[in-house]
């Protein structure tokens, strides 16, 4: 299938023992944006992970489509705020992809990073040191080094968090650039408004996927009250899950978006 | 004029051993004072002092089985710091614990094991110096093996530098665009090792660390850049050796110490006059722009 991105083949994601995502079937067309909604704990972030690859699934696995790179800006950066760089330096990490680990940085590229920060409203901040940067300043940075990836696969982890309005409008402007460019977009939102005016399809977790496919259609108000009803606790004592009854279990789930996409043949 | 030679020439141009332990600590600072502001900017400082403990137990390994020779004694120190670097290492990557507690725990044993090992020898005047080093008696051997260590030490360097930034800078980052993460982290502590190793010829297993800590932390309060910041630490580190073997020459102290504390001085004046120290945060912050 050449227009798929990704696919989520019987996918379990987790800590310990405990699954945070049970059981994931589908794909994510070439070229989609997707938000990915839930409660906490519903294991939005955890699949997000997973698909970059940073946390290795229990079961099942992520196929990404051969030559597809990520670009991943978590919601927990492991960002050391402390340590000595400016912006510039910061956002030039974003070139990783195109210059590795010992090409030398041309002009055009030292450009570039100049370009990227103009579109995140950050033109002139080039030599500011990263501890200088206010929340949301650094939030736009790390933005304009996942404009400079210049990845097909761009996974933003809760990117509005602590973000004001102004720059939460700018921000949704650079990610519809994106989607025009025929990118495949993944972002985590809470806000369902925003979900709703700016995302055209729609991944509504709770460990399991409660709904998929079309925004309008999976934030029904009886999805949405399924997905609250969800139990976030781990049960320390909780039967283990066994290949063959659990088989029906993520059939069930995995209908709704298999008929949105048109996507048939699973092994199950 | 005369008397400035006298007092800073002539005690090298007279006596090839002052030349010897010039070359030798110079070198080791070209070497330990970037890796230093690495270790800094991981929050592994004390990491490197463990490292240098951990140290011990291979050089008195060496030292019991061969006596006071180089060769045994510094492969001895490699491979003990070796172990305890990649096992720590590991223990902190690979499960919860952090690095601190995985390094502590591996050190107090090696430390132990060291102290064990000394005392089965006995107390010996030789195992001072493997304490506390002899920077005037470093010989072409221990030359050339401090120059093989810092040829590896730039040479990587050179080759590492942006992952190893993006590794301190953003981890996660670097794990979602390489997979050199893991192994840069190994490589650095490797780096360490080595770079204590050398240093423990001339400065002792205890004090060779503070070659590489002392530059780097003093440096820290001048310059908001990586690549500034090790060049400066590399000339503190200088300056320290040269103020340490004249004071050792002309008051008759013991070199090693006096090199440390010839780089304590210029931390503690980094503290105070710094551009980031204290008396400029304090007292002239006062004035402020408009935007």
């Amino acid at each position: 299938m050449t227009n798929t991105c990704l696919t989520f083949r019987d996918l379990t994601l987790g800590y310990g023992s405990h699954p945070a995502i049970h059981h994931l079937d589908g794909t994510i067309r070439k070229g989609s944006l997707t938000a990915v909604v839930g409660a906490n704990g519903s294991g939005k972030s955890t699949l997000m992970k997973g698909i970059v690859g940073v946390l290795k699934p229990m079961a099942g696995e992520v196929i990404r489509a051969p030559g597809v790179r990520a670009a991943y800006l978590p919601q927990q950066s492991e960002l050391d705020r402390s340590f000595p760089a400016r912006v510039v330096d910061l956002v030039s990490l974003g070139l990783w992809p195109r210059r590795g680990l010992l090409g030398r940085y041309t002009k055009e590229d030292r450009d570039d990073v100049s370009k990227a920060l103009m579109a995140v409203g950050l033109g002139g901040f080039e030599k500011r040191p990263i501890d200088t940067l206010s929340g949301g300043q650094l939030q736009r940075t790390l933005f304009a080094r996942v404009l400079l990836q210049d990845a097909d696969l761009i996974l933003l982890d809760e990117p509005f968090n602590a973000v004001d309005a102004k720059t939460v409008g700018d921000l949704i402007a650079l990610i519809k650039h994106w989607h025009g460019e025929e990118r495949t977009i993944m972002v985590v939102v809470h806000d369902l408004d925003l979900v709703r005016q700016n995302f055209p399809e729609t991944l509504l977790l709770a460990r399991q996927p409660i709904a998929w496919g079309e925004t309008r259609e999976t934030l029904k108000p009886e999805n949405l009250l399924r997905a609250r009803r969800f139990h976030e606790a781990w049960e320390e004592n909780a039967p283990w899950c066994e290949p063959g009854e659990d088989a029906h279990g993520h059939d069930h789930h995995g209908h709704d978006h298999d008929h949105q996409h048109g996507v048939g043949p699973r092994a199950a | 004029m005369d008397m400035l030679y006298g007092l800073v020439i002539a005690p090298f141009a007279d006596f090839a051993f002052m030349q010897r332990a010039l070359i030798g600590s110079l070198m080791l600072s070209l070497g330990a004072c970037p890796i230093g502001v690495f270790l800094m900017l991981r929050r592994m400082s004390l990491s490197g002092d463990a490292m240098a403990h951990a140290i011990l137990p291979g050089a008195a390994a060496g030292f019991l089985f061969y006596g006071l020779e180089i060769l045994p004694m510094t492969i001895g120190g490699l491979i003990a710091g070796v172990i305890v670097a990649l096992g720590a290492g590991a223990v902190s990557r690979f499960t919860i614990q952090r690095e601190d507690a995985s390094m502590a725990a591996f050190y107090l044993i090696s430390l132990a094991i060291g102290v064990l090992m000394v005392s089965i020898r006995g107390s010996s005047v030789d195992l001072m110096h493997v304490l506390f080093g002899t920077v005037l008696a470093l010989n072409d051997e221990a030359l050339t093996l401090i120059g093989g260590i810092v040829a590896v030490t730039l040479v990587s360097l050179a080759i590492f530098w942006r992952a190893l930034v993006a590794e301190c800078l953003d981890p996660l980052f670097l794990r979602s665009v390489s997979r050199l993460g893991s192994p840069v982290h190994f490589i650095f502590l490797g780096l360490v090792v080595l770079n204590l190793v050398g240093g423990f010829q001339a400065l002792g297993t205890l004090l060779s660390v503070g070659l590489m800590m002392l530059p780097a932390a003093a440096a820290r309060f001048w310059t908001v850049r990586v690549e500034p910041m090790c060049v400066l630490a590399v000339l503190i580190g200088f300056a320290s050796c040269v103020a340490g073997l004249l004071l050792s020459y002309h008051a008759s102290l013991p070199s090693g110490p006096a090199i440390i504390l010839s780089a304590g001085v210029v931390y503690f004046a980094s503290i105070l006059f710094g551009t980031r120290g204290i008396l400029r945060a304090r007292i002239i912050h006062h004035r402020h722009r408009t935007a």
